[in-house]
């Protein structure tokens, strides 16, 4: 039971060898066949670049996979997942050198393969779908003809069937009404629809493999959990689906057994309940605890302090991938590589037939706990209002002229030194709210005063003076930097005019704002585009907070980094926050940072504000029905509702939740509520469907 | 060709409709009201450089009744004749009105020199110049085509060396080509005829000469539209389902590689037409840019603003039918215009 491959250890084989994997399988319920579909040993995969330097991006990996089971390999972006799925259909890149010891689907040998007898292997043995069906299905060709082209390529059916057999195949991965939607394009379909044609047309010539890579990406939570319900209706059916993903609770959700990937090695390997209850190497366990959730409240979620940057530079190959961001790293791990040893403890590893490895020279060391975020948040007894927004509206028109509200009467406080929440799906009316609070939209109606003084309605002229005391961080931090300064003159236009002579004026207060976001002062020179977006970001909150602002707006601020990213971004937010004692407006549609960062939460649905009270309160007794419908959605990796054999039915991200039906008109409004301060006030419901 | 077996399946009609399908019948009520509007676009750029060309003749130094007359035998009785004849007497915007008037009649006027309408002048010639052009634009469409399809994407090599040559030939003018052309094809070896020369045979070397200026602009356009699609998700997901290069290249790159290239053959007819006129004239070739050239020298105003008026007319009938190729090309557009 206990006996393990023994790989060389100079490049050691991770763990889940496929015949090891084999040998239990049986005796796991749900594992169906003995044979894996896809067998790979020791795949490494190299890309020649700029100037003939080689670098690796999969060094040395193994992995098996059964009918009716999903493997799922995890990881931040360049860590190699992609490249690794790819490499098994044969489209690794230009200019990539594939080896292995083994590389085997449906018993053939993959190795050495031409172009030709590549193509019969992609589609019909192994189907490969991508993320973000827009860009994925061709724009200019109906779904209809992209589903078709796997059916002729392979000549799955005769000429005349195809026809018919691409309607089945919509209707299989439950596309409705499918003869409509074959003669439809991708821009034509939703998000929802266009990844279920994307599913159908790898499907198509019915390969037993199927590489899914970040499906759910980029989708509103209940349609991702739609995907996911059919990606397991395949598996059950017996694919064998490799699932490539960053989001830990969309692989929850999914798989069965778990890969954690970092610098194209497999760092960890188990069942998925092993990996996520008892994470036992360094990254795993950071990846784990960066997902800002309930439980992480008021701790940090980077183990790193004073908000340090770590981003991981190049690694020449030598001891261990993690050392450089690893907290426990010793001289040993940079010089030797790490073995490969049975993780999770030692009477789990026996008692779970050693399947769960991880390549760690420091698994005995206990982890230190996650420090907790200083305490008060700079919020003493001053409570004076920074920001009041009184029954404010606005509404735009639509492309065929009718005017909708994209927020309806809505008003909320800020006090110094606090962070009020805002949450809600894509067009909820946040980024609105947003705007007419940063002065650059005037309201329809209602009116916000910041500083006491009055904001909207006024002449741009008498707002400037005062501008400065409202600063935005924005999502994409890269497209609100002129590209062509650098990040000193970036900072610099928050400190005067955007020239060379503030920035030599002004670059003391520069490098002291650098350190103070963690970023190195030797980065001023820079140009935007060659920092990495944990860097931009660091600079986008420099600028926010050089003119030492009262307010600070945060727009979806975190929504585009990797987690362990995201989780640096939000300490160093929250420990500005204590040391500057700014007041925060954060904008964000995921649940879990929004739980994780504020004091007090307003739930916008459809322009309207449902629901808002202290975020403890609002989350633990919703009192909305859309709050709760949230919250059932909310996701827990290590919720065990959420871990192996799953009947996939709720969703599993921290992400707002669609619901399930648009709901016919807005609930009306209640009897005229005060302005929600720290009073905790639901909206009066209509009934949901 | 593959969307059409599943075009053809019955019970889809009031599937459209339900399913509020943009390319449904709004669509097509959208498309007419476009094209309505399109079409007195038209018009008012075909007017509107007919007033050009009055206004730039009539700011022309010089008397033109005196240059009509020729150097020699003028007397003040002829040259008043002459100018009453032409209606050059009357006050300059009671000719412009005339001028219109005779254009929205269709009547572009009299010859001075040939003493011919300028209609039946331009239409007899126009024929010989739009087999030129339109042999010319297909040639190099089809071999530019060729260029791209084989070379996007490739092997630095081949492709260096295909992007090299489109640059030189871009970069060359089009009477050098010529003149070239003729040196080795008609003076040397003696294939093609140097002058004139009817059917197929004098057309070669004229629309070679024609194509090969525009050819360099079209192969690199379309390459970087080819390569530009080639890395895009859709190419690797078409891969994935096994597709062959050629499938990948035909099926999915080039139509994405016919967007820029069609507002490309919009703007050579432009280049067309001037490319025209040169070429007429080193081949000694009849044609409409023959005309211009010798209208322009004798200072044949109705000819001149005939050419200009009808060049419009092309030019505005190119571009209406590129924006219909852009709707083909690309379904998108079909909403984002409308």
């Amino acid at each position: 039971m206990t006996k393990y491959p023994n790989g060389p250890q100079e490049h050691g084989s991770s763990s889940a060898s496929p015949r090891d994997a084999q040998a239990e399988r049986p005796q796991e319920p749900g594992a169906r066949a003995v044979r894996p579909l896809v067998a790979v040993e020791d795949l490494r995969v190299s890309f020649r670049g700029a100037r003939g330097v080689v670098v690796e991006a999969v060094r040395g990996v193994d992995l098996a996979i059964a009918p009716g089971e999903c493997l799922a390999v995890v990881g931040e972006s360049g860590s190699g997942k992609s490249v690794t799925a790819r490499a098994l259909v044969g489209l690794a890149g230009a200019g990539a050198t594939v080896r292995a010891a083994r590389l085997e689907a449906d018993g053939r040998d993959l190795r050495g393969l031409d172009d030709r007898q590549w193509r019969e292997i992609r589609g019909r043995r192994i189907g490969l779908m991508l993320q973000d069906a827009l860009s994925s299905l061709d724009p200019v060709r109906t779904v209809g003809a992209e589903i078709a082209e796997a059916l002729r390529v392979h000549r799955v059916v005769p000429r005349a069937e195809v026809g018919g057999r691409v309607v089945e195949l919509l209707a299989q991965s439950r596309v409705p009404e499918p003869e409509l939607r074959a003669r439809q394009y991708p821009y034509q379909l939703s998000g929802g629809l266009r990844q279920r044609a994307l599913i159908a047309s790898a499907m198509a010539a019915d390969p037993g493999v199927l590489i899914a890579d970040e499906p759910t990406t980029a989708l509103d939570v209940a349609v991702q959990a739609q995907i996911l319900d059919l990606l397991a209706a395949k598996k059950a059916e017996g694919t064998a689906v490799l699932l490539i993903s960053h989001d830990l609770a969309v692989v929850a959700r999914l798989a069965d057994r778990i890969a954690v990937m970092y610098r194209g090695v497999f760092v960890e390997t188990g069942t998925a309940e092993q990996v996520l209850r008892a994470p036992s190497h360094p990254y795993t366990r950071q990846l784990l605890a960066a997902v800002p959730s309930a439980h992480a409240k008021g701790t940090r979620l980077s183990p790193w302090p004073g908000g340090r940057a770590t981003a991981g530079g190049a690694w020449d190959g030598t001891g261990c991938a993690f050392a450089d961001r690893c907290p426990l790293a010793v001289d040993l791990c940079r010089e030797q590589q790490p073995p490969d040893v049975p993780a999770g403890g030692d009477a789990e590893a026996g008692a779970a037939g050693g399947e769960h490895r991880a390549r760690c020279s420091r698994l005995d060391v206990p982890w230190p706990a996650p420090a907790a975020v200083a305490a008060g948040r700079g919020r003493g007894g001053d409570q004076r209002t920074v920001l009041e927004v009184s029954g404010v509206s606005k509404s735009f028109a639509g492309p065929d002229g009718v005017r909708r509200l994209a927020v309806d009467d809505v008003s909320f406080t800020l006090d110094a030194g606090e962070t009020l929440g805002v949450l809600g799906e894509s067009g909820s009316g946040k980024s609105t709210t947003a705007a007419v609070v940063l002065g650059l939209l005037e309201p329809d109606a209602g009116s916000v005063r910041v500083l006491g003084r009055p904001w909207s309605g006024r002449p741009e002229s008498e707002r400037r003076p005062v501008r400065s005391r409202v600063q935005l961080i924005h999502q994409d931090p890269l497209g609100s930097f002129d590209p062509r300064f650098t990040v000193e003159r970036v900072i610099s236009e928050a400190l005067g005019t955007p020239g060379r002579r503030t920035v030599r004026r002004e670059r003391a207060r520069i490098t002291e704002l650098l350190r103070l976001v963690g970023l190195d002062p030797a980065l001023a020179g820079r140009r935007p585009r060659q920092l990495s977006g944990g860097q931009r970001q660091r600079v986008a909150i420099a600028r926010a907070i050089a003119p030492e602002p009262d307010i600070v707006v945060c727009d979806e601020p975190v929504s585009a980094l990797d987690a362990s990213v995201q989780a640096q971004i939000l300490d160093l937010l929250a420990d500005l926050q204590e040391r500057l004692g700014m007041a925060m407006l954060f904008i964000s549609h995921d649940l879990g940072v929004i739980h994780h960062t504020s004091d007090r939460v307003l739930v916008m649905r459809q322009g309207v504000v449902v629901e808002s009270g202290r975020v403890e309160e609002v989350f633990l007794a919703p009192a909305h029905s859309y709050t709760r419908e949230l919250l059932a959605a909310l996701p827990r990796v290590d919720d065990p509702a959420a871990v192996p054999d799953k009947e996939v039915r709720t969703v599993s991200t921290a992400k707002a939740a669609a619901p399930a039906e648009p709901v016919a008109g807005d609930p009306p409004a209640g009897p005229t509520s005060p302005p929600p301060s720290t009073a905790r006030t639901a909206r009066k419901e209509a009934p949901l469907r | 060709m593959s969307p059409q077996d599943t075009q053809d399946r019955p019970d889809t009609r009031d599937g459209q409709v339900k399913g509020g399908g943009p390319a449904g019948s709004p669509g097509t009520a959208n498309l007419w009201r476009w094209l309505v509007r399109r079409l007195l676009l038209s018009v008012v750029v075909v007017l509107g450089s007919a007033t050009a060309a009055f206004v730039a003749l009539y700011l022309l130094p010089g008397d033109p009744v005196q240059t009509m007359l020729g150097p020699t035998g003028q007397t003040p009785a002829l040259v008043a004749e002459v100018r009453h004849e032409t209606g050059f007497d009357h006050p300059v915007y009671v000719r412009y009105g005339l001028f219109m008037g005779r254009l929205l009649r269709g009547d572009l006027g009299q010859s001075y020199q040939l003493h011919q309408s300028v209609k039946s002048l331009i239409f007899d010639q126009l024929g010989s110049t739009v087999e030129l052009a339109v042999t010319g634009f297909v040639l190099a469409l089809v071999v530019a085509t060729v260029l791209a399809v084989t070379t996007a994407g490739r092997r630095p090599l081949l492709r260096g060396l295909a992007s090299t040559l489109e640059l030189v030939l871009a970069s060359l003018p089009g009477f050098w080509i010529g003149v070239l052309l003729l040196t080795f094809f008609s003076f040397r070896w003696q294939l093609f005829p140097a002058v004139g020369g009817s059917g197929v045979n004098g057309l070669v070397l004229p629309s070679v000469t024609l194509a090969l200026t525009l050819l360099g602009v079209f192969a690199q356009v379309m390459r970087e539209g080819m390569e530009r699609a080639l890395s895009e998700p859709f190419v690797l997901s078409s891969r994935a389902r096994g597709a062959s290069e050629t499938t990948v290249r035909v099926r999915h790159a080039l139509r994405h590689a016919m967007v820029p290239m069609v507002t490309l053959s919009g703007w050579s007819v432009g280049a067309l037409l001037s490319g025209a006129v040169i070429i007429e004239t080193i081949f000694s070739r009849p044609g409409l840019g023959r005309v211009l050239v010798s209208a322009v020298n004798s200072r044949d105003l109705p000819v001149i603003s005939g050419v200009v008026v009808v060049s419009a007319v092309a030019f505005s009938a190119v571009n209406l039918l590129t924006d219909v190729l852009y709707r083909v090309v690309d379904p998108r557009l079909k909403e984002a215009q409308a």
